[in-house]
């Protein structure tokens, strides 16, 4: 392991105001949960940052609810927690399906949902369900709460509107209306990060959103707009215009773009109505 | 920071980052928890904490302050997991085999290959190919 860990101070917060308050110093300390993104720098030594907060023991974020037609999961949910939750599966089984392909059990008992938005990396497994479900990011801080359309969280590869002052406390998912559908594609089922992910719903208003093909997970308007005129072919040449994937250690351009619209075309024969009972 | 390991109260020592698996090894002196990849990719040092599965590579120390965590130890010498790895040789190295066993038990009775081999997705062995652990979890499970 390449960090000393005797450097590093965790702040244990017992309520979520004390965390809040511990944020709002001059230099906020890092949140932290389940640390299954965050262990993994500290052992490569690309730790930033030398005050952490730890979260993992505030309880009452790890609640998933419905009110009304919303399904609030609170930002502390674990993965195996959404893939337990009947919430999810009956409101968002997309968020189910994502949730049972991230890492192995051992990460699964520990990532957080919370913890994925925050990370944001372009590869996060469940951000592609919420781009499509229309979520609202939920952020709180000694100031007060306010609602974060989803597609307005990010604003770069892995910068969002979140002030270092604010914590993510929950997702908040309206109701979807459509067949969700989600495939993930890496070097394997389990413990691979994705080199293309895609959540799509075939609703009146279909919609599609990827990672894994551009600095932030993408929404494809145009490609939803010819789906939405039935013409998949206007989409599929729509979709290769609208991501910009990149080529890293997982994958290539090349090779993404295919795919994308490989997964377009297998979503929309999966969800068509005509073929589904 | 006190917890309970293996059923017997320890209070350890350890800055609150240090990671779970160096306390076990070093600080407790349970070095039957293997370091693999360092990173939640390959699972060899899985342990349970409130009987669920961690990779205790990416835990800090202080989060385990009243908790309950098992290591391999627990099982003591006389498990039937342990009986089976060793009866359709699902172990050769060993390395993984602390974690495997540890992620086995908590599958619950009698379950499926499918749920086997989804359960211990996160658990990589890198000598057996998987077919003769399946066999000993579904033998002792």
């Amino acid at each position: 392991m390449r960090t000393a860990v005797s450097t590093l101070t965790l702040l244990r917060p017992r309520t979520l105001s004390q965390a809040l308050r511990l944020l709002a110093d001059e230099e906020p300390p890092v949140p932290l949960a389940g640390a299954t993104d965050l262990y993994v720098a500290l052992n490569a030594g690309t730790l930033e940052g030398s005050r952490f907060l730890d979260l993992w023991s505030l309880g009452p974020l790890r609640r998933i609810t419905m009110r009304g037609g919303t399904l609030s999961i609170g930002a502390l949910a674990t993965y195996t927690a959404l893939r337990k939750s009947r919430h999810v599966r009956r409101h968002l089984p997309m968020l189910s399906a994502a949730a049972r392909e991230v890492g192995g059990l051992q990460i699964q008992n520990r990532g957080t949902l919370g913890g994925n938005v925050a990370n944001g990396s372009p590869a996060g497994d469940t951000l592609p369900v919420l781009a499509a479900a229309e979520a609202v990011v939920v952020l709180r801080s000694r100031a007060g709460e306010r609602r974060v359309p989803f597609g307005a969280y990010y604003t770069g590869y892995r910068e969002s509107v979140r002030r270092p002052d604010e914590l993510i406390v929950a997702i908040e998912v309206p109701p979807v209306e459509g067949v969700q559908w989600f495939r993930k594609v890496g070097t394997r089922a389990a413990q691979a990060i994705s080199k293309v992910v895609m959540a799509g719903v075939r609703g009146p208003a279909p919609r599609l959103a990827l990672g894994s093909v551009a600095p932030t997970v993408v929404r494809l308007p145009r490609t939803e707009a010819a789906l939405a005129r039935g013409d998949l072919e206007a989409g599929a040449r729509a979709l290769a215009e609208e991501i910009h994937p990149i080529d890293d250690v997982r994958s290539t351009a090349d090779y993404r773009r295919g795919v994308a619209v490989n997964l377009l075309r297998r979503f929309w024969a999966d969800t068509d109505p005509a073929t589904r009972r | 920071m006190r917890f309970l390991l293996n059923g017997v109260e320890v209070t350890p020592e350890a800055p609150p980052m240090a990671r779970l698996l160096d306390v076990l090894r070093e600080q407790c002196g349970l070095t039957g928890t293997k370091e693999g990849c360092g990173e939640g990719e390959c699972g060899a040092c899985t342990v349970l904490i409130d009987g669920e599965a961690v990779c205790s590579c990416l835990v800090p120390a202080a989060q385990v302050e009243g908790a309950e965590v098992t290591t391999i130890e627990g099982l003591g010498d006389d498990h039937p997991l342990a009986h089976a790895f060793m009866d359709e040789v699902g172990a050769q190295c060993g390395i993984c085999t602390p974690g495997m066993i540890l992620t086995a038990t908590t599958l619950g009775p009698r379950p499926s290959l499918a749920r086997i081999r989804e359960g211990l997705a996160g658990n990589l062995c890198r000598c057996t190919g998987y077919e003769a652990i399946y066999r000993a979890v579904r033998k002792a499970t």
